[in-house]
């Protein structure tokens, strides 16, 4: 082998051997949600930390949700009308309002807000009780983890993330209508009857079935990196980062995938 | 089957990387004996009893409760036999998201909300056992003291009269007077309730107040084992070095 090739091999075997490790991370990822689905379909359930976690997840995000979904609504119909009017077409406002909340903003947004909250949350709980072994503890106790602590959290995301994202829309819309109303001089009654008119059930239909996506996988990654941290304080750490930002790159990777299979 | 052992350990390897922690155990624990496992920090003594529950499958060998093969069960054949243990973390691992009442009761309810009045009194009947009193009930385990977490694990060990309990340093972290209380309590589990007990511990008094047998682990394997009177006259280099506490000898 000449010396010149040393390093293309090189860089080639380690492209490979991230390659290799992507595959090996996505196999591990798979078998845990597989693992906790089959378990979860067995008794015994536990409603109450259903619950528990569907307020954790779904009302206690919901301020910060709301202020995210209203300054968005407000900015868009701001850019919207600035463009706009360059080509006299200002007119134009409520619908890209609503079809940019409805489709994009809404459930990416609020995805990525939750996931900044909910992800870290949970690796950093379920890594803390790793490290100081009340996973173990639980365990012994007999009381299967998979059941009692993942299962909750993965459903609870399931149903309060697509539910949140629809009280993210309206309060969007209502966002854009307040600025277009109050600020750009809209009519009120026309503006929301462009937005009604815009507004239809196969949109609303794709941002809960995106948005369910996105509630998997911020549960899911939250769940994982916990439940794999090891190495004491630093170890969770480590974990926290990664939830969030593996769950950022799922959420905007299966946004993209479904978008332009939507579209295509 | 009087002479099945409770629990059999037969040459039990387990390896973390390429540092086999465990290299060969042999242990036999019988019905109602109080054995005492002692050794150096990190000669593998926690992972041995984390093998015996299942939370660390084994390389290689063999581990049986009353006969079973523990290695050959599935997860469900696992989780009853696991009905068998109580177990006090090196760590005491209480769950801090719940109130002290509701760790010392899990086994019982297994996380779900159920006969609370019943269930704090439960936890309050425990919770005397080992010296704390009913105004903990409410506390979560981040308000307690280490010795009173420590106290509160072992509560939630014993709480469902388990037939086997393994206490991992149950006097560590404890004053002279609370440690007696505990030594006590075990050779109460063990001589009334016929608890079969395995204590790992660094306290040699504790050792001699509570074990029939004691077991040395060192470099992965059991160098010697024998009953408790024999700890001070072993003729075993590495437990006289041990039990004195030399610097000197053979391990280093
Ligand atoms: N999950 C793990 N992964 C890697 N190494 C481990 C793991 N658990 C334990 N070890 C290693 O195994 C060795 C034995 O650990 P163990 O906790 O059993 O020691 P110990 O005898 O209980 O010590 P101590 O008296 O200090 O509690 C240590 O070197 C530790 O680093
Ligand atoms: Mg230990």
């Amino acid at each position: 082998m000449s010396a010149t090739l040393q390093p293309v091999i090189g860089f080639f075997g380690s492209i490979g051997r991230l390659f290799i490790a992507a595959l090996a991370a996505i196999g591990r990822v798979t078998v845990f949600a597989a693992t906790t689905i089959s378990r979860a379909v067995r008794p015994p359930y536990y409603p109450s930390r259903l619950f528990e976690q569907l307020m954790q997840i779904g009302w206690f995000s919901l301020p910060v949700v709301g202020m995210t979904a209203i300054f968005s609504g407000a900015a868009l119909a701001q850019q919207t009308f600035t463009a706009g009017s360059r080509f006299n077409a200002t007119s134009t406002v409520p619908a890209i309002v609503v079809l940019g909340i409805v489709r994009e903003l809404g459930p990416v947004l609020v995805g990525l807000m939750v996931a900044g909250r909910v992800s870290s949350a949970m690796a950093a709980e379920l890594g803390t009780m790793r490290v100081t072994e009340q996973l173990d503890a639980l365990t012994t106790l007999r009381t299967d983890p998979y059941r009692y602590l993942i299962a909750p959290r993965l459903f609870a995301a399931l149903i309060a993330i697509p539910l949140m994202v629809l009280v993210a829309n309206a309060i969007g819309i209502f966002g854009g209508y307040f600025v277009a109303v109050y600020k750009l001089g809209f009519n009120a009654v026309g503006y929301l009857d462009t937005t009604r008119q815009y507004l239809t059930a196969t949109d609303l239909q794709m941002a809960l079935v995106k948005s369910a996506f996105f509630g998997f996988f911020i549960a899911l990654m939250g769940c994982y990196h916990g439940f794999r941290a090891q190495g004491g304080a630093a170890g969770v750490g480590r974990a926290t980062t990664d939830a969030v930002v593996s769950a950022f790159i799922l959420i905007l990777l299966s946004n993209m995938i479904i978008t332009l299979m939507a579209f295509g | 089957m009087a002479d099945t052992p409770k629990i059999l350990l037969e040459g039990v390897r387990k390896a973390f990387g390429g540092n086999a922690v465990l290299d060969g155990v042999d242990l036999a624990i019988e019905r109602g004996e109080s054995m005492v496992i002692i050794g150096q920090s990190g000669s593998g003594k926690s992972v041995m009893l984390k093998c015996i529950l299942g939370l660390i499958r084994p390389d290689r060998g063999a581990i049986r409760v009353d006969g079973e093969d523990l290695m050959a069960m599935s997860a469900r054949e696992l989780e009853t036999a696991r009905a068998k243990f109580g177990m006090l973390f090196q760590g005491s691992a209480l769950f801090d998201s719940l109130p002290i009442w509701r760790n010392v009761t899990f086994a019982l309810t297994q996380g779900r909300l159920r006969d609370s009045a019943k269930m704090r009194k439960i936890a309050a009947e425990n919770l005397e056992r080992v010296g704390l009193g009913s105004e903990v009930l409410d506390l979560r385990p981040s308000e307690l003291s280490g010795g009173m977490q420590k106290r509160v694990a072992l509560a939630r060990a014993i709480a469902p009269r388990p037939e086997i309990i393994f206490f991992d340093e149950p006097t560590t972290g404890l004053d002279p007077i609370r440690a007696d209380v505990i030594n006590d309590l075990i050779v109460e589990l063990v001589e009334e309730l016929g608890v079969t007990a395995l204590t790992i511990t660094h306290d040699m008094a504790s050792a001699r107040k509570i074990a029939h047998r004691v077991a040395m682990l060192y470099q992965g394997r059991i160098v010697w084992s024998g009953p408790r009177d024999r700890l001070y006259d072993s003729g075993n280099p590495y437990v006289d070095q041990f039990v004195q506490g030399r610097a000197e000898g053979p391990i280093r």
